[in-house]
């Protein structure tokens, strides 16, 4: 499995990532500059890292959005090839178009540095395979615009077509719409594309995958991605 | 020539820092403030005279990069 993670000035997980990455997929794993134009040949995989690209300069992942190197992104993920942003990276997506929606300041304006729990609403992705149904993991968030916004319609599709893939709930596992982490639209934590081959989150799984750091919940979406490429 | 470029949230969607700062003037004791939305403003200069282009290129860089339609809306007006 190939892995490229992109870099744009002002990305600061790309390390974290690609630790991840090799560490619990044993993923072979690029870093690849946002100038570049094409991905190294046989890209299976393409990460978008957290940070803050271009300081969050115009609106957070906007500029971002605009490199050079998106243009293969777009195509690689056209081919049905696996996206996977993360925070910075999510809002790098929906950005770009790849994801519908936008992520928009966090209500009552603050940034929220914690761990947060997640729903994984389907286990029938290329990133959730390996978890349980229904489960409940702990993934750490570090954001200030993190308040998943669109309009109703889009909301709408999104949920009836089962494309929410994480969702914040409460410590017993519901969803709860008025505990304001962020303020996200339907508790949204991360979205995935139409063909499911693309997808988003705020919340960090590559920081929960060391058991020197603590808990390992993140490994579960690096092992189902290696897993699905394995298959291939 | 010169144009502004005005991007603002769209009415529906939720404005905190425009908020924070209403209560920031509410506390100031700046009288008759009923509400605060924050937009941005784009100070752009264009080759050429032909207003017409201008508003066209203008429009294009709105869609394309200044203003995200999902929650902001954009005017463009023309100075001097």
């Amino acid at each position: 499995m190939k892995s490229a993670v992109l870099v744009f000035p002002g990305s600061n997980r790309e390390g974290d990532a690609k630790r991840a990455l090799e560490n619990v997929s044993g993923s072979r794993v690029s870093l690849v500059w946002h100038a570049e134009t094409e991905l190294p040949t046989g890209t299976d995989l393409v990460v978008l890292p957290g940070g803050f690209s271009y300081g969050d300069y115009l609106r957070c992942g906007a500029i971002a959005a605009r490199a050079s190197i998106m243009d293969a992104v777009r195509a690689h993920a056209a081919r049905g090839g696996l996206v996977l942003g993360i925070c910075n990276g999510f809002q790098i997506l929906c950005e770009s178009g790849l994801l519908p929606g936008v992520l928009v300041r966090n209500a009552r304006l603050r940034f929220v540095c914690r761990e947060a729990l997640l729903k994984v609403e389907r286990t029938d992705t290329p990133f959730t395979r390996k978890y349980a149904k229904g489960a409940v993991v702990r993934y750490p968030v570090a954001h200030g615009e993190g308040n998943y916004a669109a309009d109703a319609e889009t909301l709408k599709q999104l949920e009836g077509d089962g494309r929410v893939i994480f969702r914040y709930v409460t410590a017993d596992g519901r969803r709860d719409d008025t505990q304001v982490l962020n303020g996200a639209a339907n508790s949204i934590a991360g979205i995935a594309s139409e063909k499911l081959n693309v997808l988003g989150l705020m919340p960090h799984p590559e920081n929960h995958v060391d058991p020197l750091l603590g808990p390992t919940d993140g490994r579960g979406l690096f092992e189902s991605i290696a897993g699905v490429l394995e298959k291939a | 020539m010169k144009a502004r470029v005005l991007v603002t949230l769209k009415s529906a969607v939720l404005d905190p820092q425009g908020k924070a700062i209403e209560g920031a003037l509410r506390s100031l004791g700046v009288p008759g403030v009923a509400s605060v939305r924050q937009g941005k403003v784009f100070d752009v200069e264009l080759d050429g005279d032909d207003k017409v282009r201008a508003e066209a290129t203008l429009k294009d860089a709105c869609e394309k990069l200044l203003a995200n339609t999902v929650i902001e809306s954009y005017r463009i007006e023309f100075v001097g």
